[in-house]
């Protein structure tokens, strides 16, 4: 070696990534660049945000008495409807499963969420593709969605319906519509839909009868007298503008708001969509109730938060917060096997790996519900795939997940003293960050400061 | 024919409602005149039985909403969503109809005697529709199937994102939306249109219309189509 530009010479590889290019900045630049297309995935948003885990509870010892955590009662009924609707929707567990739309996942799917919500004493809700004979007759208590795109919307399925819930957003895509791509409109779900089959659907974002608060009041009156006024009416918005669409809500007269925060899942949708519009649940869930609070509704309009609500801790604090209830979506797919290595058949397991290799990830990252070819059979209309997700044993892990749910929520409220987990309130808990003491409105550990609050 | 007369002047349009929700031998070769409606919202909807029903007046929204069997008229003019998700039956609006009239409708047939609104036909899922005058912009929005016979002009964006309905215009049509396309009358198209014009009384030669469809263009992802998303 004669003459060197550069003296030093480090024997390992130079690897500085870039904070703002990092490696999926560069995927997607690189993606973006090949494709001239927006990148469409399933799932919520995978980036890191303030969340219910930034919370915990201040159970109760010397200063406040905790119930025997075996023994001693505490009910988790959960009514539903109470304003106007003459059959309100009563319940066992104030945790439901939140609307998906058979199309993105398999009939066998729904038959099983609606039989571990019938277990359960659950509500299981439809979703942007109508109702299926499978779920209505395996759900004792069915909400069925009225969507933008009004596919497979009939009246015969409003009346056989327990509750209506008219869908103005959902928190991956609070102001867009739902997305079906071709490989999973097959035969029935296209005859539902009244679609060509195969089309990369792509739902209306706006009702097609309605525009703005004093028609949805009409709306809303519209489909009580369809119902001779006996079924509850829920409204469901993506979390943004919470605290005036809340409000906005209750004034077009709905029995039940349900607030979907950014976390929430979707089958399909623009990845810009997921991670850059909305606001966390935890967020959301503080403006909903505080909506509630200035128009004197709270106990009168129940609310129902979604997105991202994982376990009885996430149910726990949202309930304390001031939900009445919560609906679950990607925590039961996941209860069904999704992201899990391996599927089960008669009894026996059996590898995916090869098959979430063959959509370029592996268990644990999929989030490739939009392409069909859902590796354990839950997002999938494939004939072959769907029968990786046998009903009967779905509902088993699905019922089960709900009630470690529920034992899990039961737990955290009896410890906080509650004989009911609706007794749960926002004093029961304090945030670890900042951020969390702001959104909750919740003083930081330690401390009596609330963001923003006391000056 | 049995006739039941409800006066909305001082009846609420819930008893009405009620009373048409009846069962089917119930309301069997009944004929149930609405005097005074005075634009009340969500006259009869909801019906499931055969019975015919006139509205001597003017309708609200929603009139005749998810009708299923019956046979509907309004004398005068209807608002809003007019046999808004009609699944089958007929609805006659004498006069004209408000924005939205016959949106996702699966069946049946609506016949506006008048000029329709914003978006007439919007979502429409297999039912027909007949309009005497024009109709106003975005009128076949995403329409699926099912049949739209417009005797007067159409707005801007006619028939934009079009799935397999099919849109008959008589007069002018202001634009065609995205992926819509005039193509030419076929003798399936003009079997069609004296069919539907002959049920809704209309003169009209078939042959005067232009044929409006999908050209198919956005039914599947394509880089190539832009903004067209």
């Amino acid at each position: 070696m004669s003459q060197t530009e550069h003296p030093i010479t480090f024997k390992r590889l130079q690897l500085e990534e870039s904070a703002s290019f990092d490696r999926s900045t560069l995927d997607y630049i690189h993606r973006a660049s090949s494709t001239g297309l927006y990148e469409i995935r399933g799932l919520g948003a995978k980036r890191k945000l303030p969340h219910f885990d930034d919370l915990v509870f201040l159970t109760a010892s010397l200063s406040r008495y905790p119930l025997e955590g075996y023994r001693e009662k505490c009910s988790t009924k959960t009514v539903l409807g109470t304003r106007f609707a003459k059959k309100p929707i009563v319940l066992d567990t104030p945790i439901t499963v939140a609307g998906m739309s058979f199309g993105a996942l398999s009939a066998n799917v729904k038959e099983a969420l609606g039989k571990a919500a019938t277990a359960m004493g659950t509500s299981t809700t439809t979703g942007d593709g109508g109702m299926t004979s499978e779920e209505r007759l395996s759900s004792k208590t069915l909400v069925y969605q009225c969507l933008p795109s009004r596919y497979g919307f009939n009246p015969d399925d409003v009346r056989r319906a327990d509750a209506i819930e008219v869908v103005l957003g959902q928190g991956a895509k609070p102001g867009g519509g739902g997305m079906l791509l071709g490989q999973k409109v097959n035969p029935r779900v296209a005859q539902m839909r009244t679609l060509p089959q195969g089309v990369d659907q792509r739902s209306a974002s706006r009702h097609p009868d309605w525009t703005g608060p004093d028609d949805l009041t009409i709306k809303i009156q519209e489909l009580r007298e369809l119902t001779d006024w006996e079924k509850p009416i829920y409204v469901k918005v993506g979390a943004t503008r919470v605290f005036n669409d809340v409000k906005l809500a209750v004034h077009a007269g709905a029995d039940v708001v349900v607030v979907d925060g950014m976390q929430g899942g979707t089958a399909a949708t623009q990845t810009c969509f997921i991670e850059h519009a909305g606001i966390p649940t935890l967020a959301a869930v503080r403006q909903a109730v505080a909506a509630l609070q200035d128009l004197d509704m709270v106990g009168k309009v129940q609310l129902i938060v979604s997105g991202g609500i994982r376990t009885g801790a996430d149910v726990a604090k949202a309930l304390a917060l001031g939900a009445d209830a919560v609906a679950i979506g990607q925590g039961v797919l996941m209860a069904l096997g999704c992201n899990r290595d391996t599927y089960q058949q008669a009894g026996q397991s059996h590898s995916a790996e090869a098959d979430y290799a063959a959509l370029g990830t592996k268990a644990g990252y999929c989030h490739h519900c939009h392409t069909g070819k859902c590796p354990v059979g839950v997002t999938t209309q494939d004939a072959i795939l769907e029968q990786r997700l046998e009903p009967d044993m779905g509902a088993k892990h699905v019922k089960n997940y709900l009630k470690t749910l529920t034992m899990e929520l039961t737990t955290l409220a009896r410890a906080c003293g509650k004989q009911d987990v609706h007794h749960l309130e926002p004093e029961d808990l304090v945030a670890l960050t900042v951020e969390a003491a702001a959104m909750a409105r919740v003083p930081l550990a330690g401390t009596n400061w609330i963001p923003g609050q006391n000056g | 024919m049995e006739n039941l007369t409800f006066d909305l002047s001082h009846q609420p349009v819930r008893a009405l409602n009620q009373h048409l929700h009846s069962a089917a031998d119930v309301l069997a070769g009944q004929h149930i005149e609405v005097i005074n409606p005075d634009g009340a919202h969500n006259i009869a909807v909801g019906i499931n039985a055969p019975v015919t029903v006139t509205i001597k007046g003017h309708a609200g929204y929603y009139a005749a909403g998810m009708n299923k069997f019956a046979d509907v008229t309004i004398e005068g003019s209807a608002s809003t969503g007019v046999a808004e998700n009609m699944m089958s039956g007929k609805v006659h609006v004498k006069g004209f109809a408000s924005n939205g009239a016959g949106a996702s409708a699966h069946g049946g047939l609506l016949i506006i005697d008048g000029d329709a609104g914003l978006r007439c036909g919007i979502s429409l899922k297999g039912g027909d529709i007949v309009v005497g005058g024009s109709v106003g912009s975005f009128s076949g929005f995403m329409a699926q199937a099912g049949r739209m016979v417009i005797c007067g002009n159409a707005g801007d964006a006619l028939g934009d994102s079009l799935y397999e309905a099919v849109i008959y215009v008589r007069g002018d049509i202001k634009s065609l939306g995205a992926d819509a396309q005039i193509e030419p009358l076929t003798e399936t198209d003009t079997a069609a249109l004296a069919d539907l014009l002959s049920k809704a009384g209309l003169s009209h030669n078939p042959t005067e219309f232009k044929r409006v469809a999908s050209a198919r263009t956005l039914y599947h992802w394509n880089a190539d189509a832009d903004q067209d998303y």
